[in-house]
């Protein structure tokens, strides 16, 4: 048993194309860094350098965001489906303007 | 270059004059590979402001995935700026995740003048393309499916308006 992890479009160049990956780990935190053992880079698009999750993705756990269970720090469990997609969003607004707008990440 | 039916143009400037003075933004959906729009998806604006879209996450998951169920994928993308072009701003470019949508932009900055374009956004690069807008052959071949939209005025013809 594992935990499937969705790979969206933009995020399969470190993946070699798959579009569906295996990982294992207690939180999401530790799913991200040993999916990161085989599929390098994948980890830095996910998570910024101050340790959170990057704003440009939604991850889900299951059928719940992962912000509203912890961020980094969701519990996951083997047989759980780990789900990425590119968050949509933008605007006319200037960036930091925006960053200052959304809802604070958890975590 | 975007082929798109005009029903769908209809669609989304509609969808945009409603939610204006606040951002509107949707999908329109058709098979994956086809690079053909076939299926309008309205999306609530999460952050309802006039000056920012976002998809809420959990309507998102749930329109991506029944998506993937039917063999689809974004093919396009659109907002609204209400006040200013319909050129991709810094945090549009900054946010553009799927490489190969056609990323749709209307101002509804003139209430009488439609303005449309469309991009791509690849790693931060804005391409505009051409957008070539087809006449509308079968009425019935487009499906909109209206997801947590407040419904949409039905003017029938017999309303005596």
């Amino acid at each position: 048993m594992s935990i499937q992890v969705r790979i969206p479009t933009i995020l399969r160049s470190h993946t070699g194309g798959a579009k569906v990956v295996e990982g294992s780990g207690d939180t999401l935190d530790a799913l991200l860094s040993d999916l990161d053992n085989r599929h390098a880079g994948l980890r830095a698009r996910l998570v910024t350098a101050d340790g959170n999750l990057h704003r440009f993705v939604n991850v889900y756990v299951n059928d719940e965001d992962v912000r509203f269970l912890g961020a980094l720090d969701a519990k996951v469990s083997d047989g759980d489906t780990v789900t990425i997609l590119p968050a949509v969003a933008g605007g006319a607004f200037g960036f930091a303007a925006v960053a200052a707008l959304r809802r604070p990440v958890a975590g | 270059m975007l082929r798109i039916d005009r029903s769908f143009i209809d669609a989304i400037v509609a969808h945009a004059r409603r939610d204006h003075p606040d951002e509107a933004c949707g999908v329109v959906a058709g098979a994956a590979g086809s690079d053909t729009p076939l299926r309008h998806i309205p999306m609530d604006n999460a952050a309802r402001s006039m000056t920012f879209y976002e998809f809420d996450s959990m309507q998102q998951l749930r329109v991506w995935r029944d998506m993937e169920d039917r063999g689809e994928e974004p093919v396009v993308i659109y907002h609204s700026h209400t006040a200013t072009e319909a050129y991709p701003s810094r945090t549009d470019i900054s946010f553009a995740g799927e490489p190969d949508a056609h990323y749709l932009l209307v101002s509804t900055r003139r209430p009488d003048t439609e303005e449309i374009r469309s991009f791509r956004i690849v790693d931060g690069v804005v391409t505009e393309e051409p957008v070539e807008i087809t006449a509308v052959v079968d009425p019935h071949a487009v499906q909109s499916y209206m997801f947590g939209q407040s419904p949409t005025e039905v003017d029938y013809e017999c309303s005596g308006r």
